[in-house]
């Protein structure tokens, strides 16, 4: 009885209170409301999303939920975030835990579909790769027939691994670790031939490690994997903020636009598209239910696309990836945003 | 006669000479505990030869050990250094610059006297239900503290958790008015209506009215920024203290012939028991959120905490159900004889009984629950072991740190977990007064 009335009042508030919050679907306008963003986030990821030592998330990932924030909200530090596992990440932003996810997410067909989200973006295009000591004497992935292979088990690499031995006819014999550490402490201690994850992530792995010069990374990338913010199916305009806010700071970059700049290019740039993603001309951000200045705001609160990447995980970081894919497509990359106009 | 000069018997004692060497001290202790067939000879030497492996591997990593460092790498240089190259040390310095969220999580730094207030006040309040010498006024501390400590770990109003007790103190109202008519069982459950009803109507238009006249407020602090053993501790006690209670209705529910209560008990026992841990988080982070209505924020860790206590329940009831089994029969119809009613006998006579038979089961599941708040890291909140250790390991400075993190957290719960052990053994102690 105890219990049963305990959970019945619980479970009958908990109805009240979200039937009154349910009530005004727009996610846009709930936000506006609690004065936050929710962003869903990695458990920590070398560059991409992590805690600081002050507890302050950073990354490539999280300047892009800052984006957001600043544009929707005025203020990048209106951010809530939400630490999401792999199996937590996608029921989190079904059932409205979050507003927005950002997490190294690959977009595939069965989760744009099934799942009932919309991947709005591509921030990274990444693709796995492998990592082998130099003293193995190989140079190319084709050659790695028979070689044991250290693995994260339960994630789509498994799946591309066994895909790409057997459309080249070769063998292999896996070696399944839990995550990134463990692949890193097995691969060191000798336990696999080769340890492959998103070529991202052995770049991280390969820059810390003691005898970073011994360790090669191949050339060969054997999936696509075009990471990007994640939101749920049925709120388009929600999905449309966070998309541009995304594509303003490619624009951003585009156009020369920095998060120093951006004061004076807004006052003397003759531009006409600058001038119209900057709210001096047209009336654009009201289209999405936003302020003329959102993506000025958008761009000032961690500068452009370029300035993120290089300060996170760019050439000038421990990281050190090269922009490659995700150059901006005038620079032979992928990253092409849209004319705002 | 005179005596001669030459005695042929002693007049003085020698001292007593040293046994020979085969059969004193070291030595014979050696021959009788590690020599003393060849199979224990070859057992012994073995037995040397794996310690001196794991002391010669690990020793010179321990010695090598490096405090002062802001990273991984800068840490390997100054092992290198001072060992010679290819040599291994230990990098505490990550500890050092991180010690604080391994304890605190995300808790803000301005604010750390709060739970560590709380924490010193948890012995205060423990001190009277683990230790009889205790005087007995500290009781009201014990009672009090939950709230105390909600206000200093959460903040917000002082009055949230004041009007909390009031429920409590309108169910022991309602509870005491009715007991002499209705009996315990349905007094309390009156209590129970009275205080939800208090709760969900009352609470929140008294708690604004008493925060504008005087408010009271000291900073407010998510749950999301609790983490490391903040946040261990917080699930572990609340689920320690509350598990055990509920273990116990449950266990005396399934003794009891009351076709209902005890189908309700055995089925809820047996569900919760059936199924893993993992999935009842699972249950309270994903399932729950399917359920409720979208927009609606029910602590993640609220919903742990009570999943948790669940689960601790259903083994505690196990457990203390052993102990019940194992009184003799004449201990109840003792009870029945001197005409004491059911809760009269639970309480005088059959609980403390099966309580103390039960001791090493309870503190043993207590052990197992406090070292399984570490599980919460797979529905993405910041335990030590695995939540924390990602998030340093994250850290371009720290990627690659693999056992000190482990060995620090380690060393931590051992502490917690040895205390509990030597208490159990002490109660024991205490409470044996039969002549086994």
């Amino acid at each position: 009885m105890k219990k049963s009335v305990f959970l019945g009042t619980l479970a009958a508030t908990t109805m009240l209170a979200g039937i009154a919050a349910a009530q005004d679907g727009s996610t846009l306008a709930a936000i506006k409301a609690r004065g936050e963003l929710i962003c869903g986030t990695n458990t920590g990821l070398t560059g991409f999303g992590a805690p600081d030592a002050n507890g302050n998330y950073q990354g490539f990932d999280v300047a892009l939920c800052k984006a957001v924030a600043a544009a929707v909200l005025g203020d990048a530090t209106k951010v809530k975030y939400v630490p999401t596992t792999g199996e937590t990440r996608f029921t989190a932003l079904a059932s409205g835990e979050v507003d927005l996810l950002v997490r190294n997410s690959t977009w595939t067909y069965s989760r744009d579909t099934s799942l009932a989200f919309d991947f709005v973006a591509v921030n990274y295009y990444d693709g796995q790769g492998f990592m082998v000591k130099k003293d193995l004497g190989v140079s190319s992935a084709k050659e790695l027939d028979g070689a044991t292979v250290c693995i994260q088990t339960g994630t789509t690499t498994e799946l591309n691994l066994a895909d790409y031995f057997k459309a080249n006819n070769m063998t292999y014999t896996p070696v399944t670790v839990a995550d990134d550490s463990e692949g890193q402490r097995q691969y060191l201690a000798g336990a696999c031939d080769a340890y492959t994850t998103d070529a991202s992530g052995l770049a991280a792995s390969r820059a810390t490690m003691a005898d970073a010069e011994n360790h090669i990374i191949l050339p060969e990338i054997i999936s696509k994997e075009p990471l990007g913010p994640v939101v749920r199916h049925g709120d388009n305009n929600w999905g449309d903020i966070v998309r541009w806010s995304f594509y303003s700071l490619l624009v951003a970059e585009e156009k020369g636009i920095t998060a120093a700049n951006i004061g004076e290019v807004a006052t003397t740039s003759t531009d006409p598209e600058v001038k119209r993603l900057l709210g001096l001309e047209g009336d654009m951000g009201p289209m999405m239910g936003l302020d003329n200045e959102w993506a000025k705001r958008a761009i000032a609160a961690s500068g452009n696309y370029g300035e993120i990447f290089e300060a996170n995980i760019g050439s000038a970081t421990p990281i050190g990836l090269a922009r490659g894919l995700n150059a901006l497509w005038t620079q032979g990359g992928l990253q092409y945003a849209p004319p705002v106009r | 006669m005179a005596v001669s000069a030459k005695s042929f018997v002693r007049a003085d004692m020698l001292a007593p000479k040293a046994p020979p060497v085969a059969q004193s001290g070291a030595v014979k202790w050696m021959r009788e505990n590690l020599f003393s067939s060849p199979f224990n000879t070859i057992l012994t030497v073995l037995g040397a030869l794996v310690i001196y492996w794991l002391v010669a591997s690990a020793l010179p990593w321990w010695m090598n050990s490096v405090w002062n460092a802001n990273s991984l790498t800068e840490c390997r240089d100054i092992v290198t250094a001072a060992a010679g190259e290819g040599a291994t040390g230990a990098c505490w310095a990550m500890v050092r610059e991180r010690w604080h969220q391994f304890i605190f999580g995300f808790y803000p730094s301005h604010l750390y006297w709060r739970p560590t207030v709380a924490f010193g006040l948890l012995f205060v309040a423990l001190a009277p239900v683990l230790f009889p010498a205790a005087p007995r006024a500290l009781l009201w501390v014990t009672g009090l503290y939950p709230f105390v400590a909600f206000w200093l770990l959460w903040g917000g109003s002082l009055w949230t958790p004041i009007l909390g007790l009031f429920g409590f103190v309108v169910l022991a109202a309602v509870y005491r008015a009715l007991n002499g008519r209705l009996g315990v069982p349905l007094a309390t459950g009156c209590g129970i209506v009275a205080a939800v009803l208090f709760w969900m109507f009352l609470d929140v238009p008294l708690l604004n009215v008493l925060s504008s006249i005087l408010s009271l407020a000291i900073e407010q602090v998510d749950s999301d920024q609790f983490g490391g053993f903040l946040l261990a501790i917080v699930i572990g006690v609340t689920a320690i203290s509350m598990s055990l209670p509920l273990g116990i209705l449950l266990a005396l529910g399934r003794q009891s012939d009351m076709l209902i209560v005890k189908t309700l008990s055995v089925g809820f026992i047996e569900f919760i028991r059936g199924v893993p841990l993992i999935t009842l988080l699972f249950t309270a982070s994903l399932l729950l959120q399917y359920f409720l209505p979208p927009n609606t924020t029910f602590d993640l860790i609220l919903r742990v905490i009570i999943l948790v206590t669940l689960f601790a329940a259903a083994y505690i009831a196990e457990v203390i159900r052993g102990g019940l089994a194992a009184l003799p029969r004449g201990q109840y119809e003792a009870a029945d004889g001197l005409g004491l009613d059911y809760w009269q006998a639970q309480r005088h006579i059959i609980l403390p009984q099966a309580l103390k038979i039960a001791i090493p089961g309870i503190v043993s599941t207590f052990i197992g629950l406090f070292k399984d708040t570490t599980l919460v890291a797979f529905v993405g909140l910041m335990d030590p072991l695995k939540g924390i250790t990602q998030v340093v390991r994250a850290d371009i400075n720290w990627k690659g740190i693999y056992w000190e993190p482990y060995i620090f957290v380690g060393a931590i719960f051992f502490l917690f977990c040895f205390g509990m052990s030597r208490y159990s053994m002490y109660l024991e102690r205490r409470l044996k007064t039969d002549h086994r």
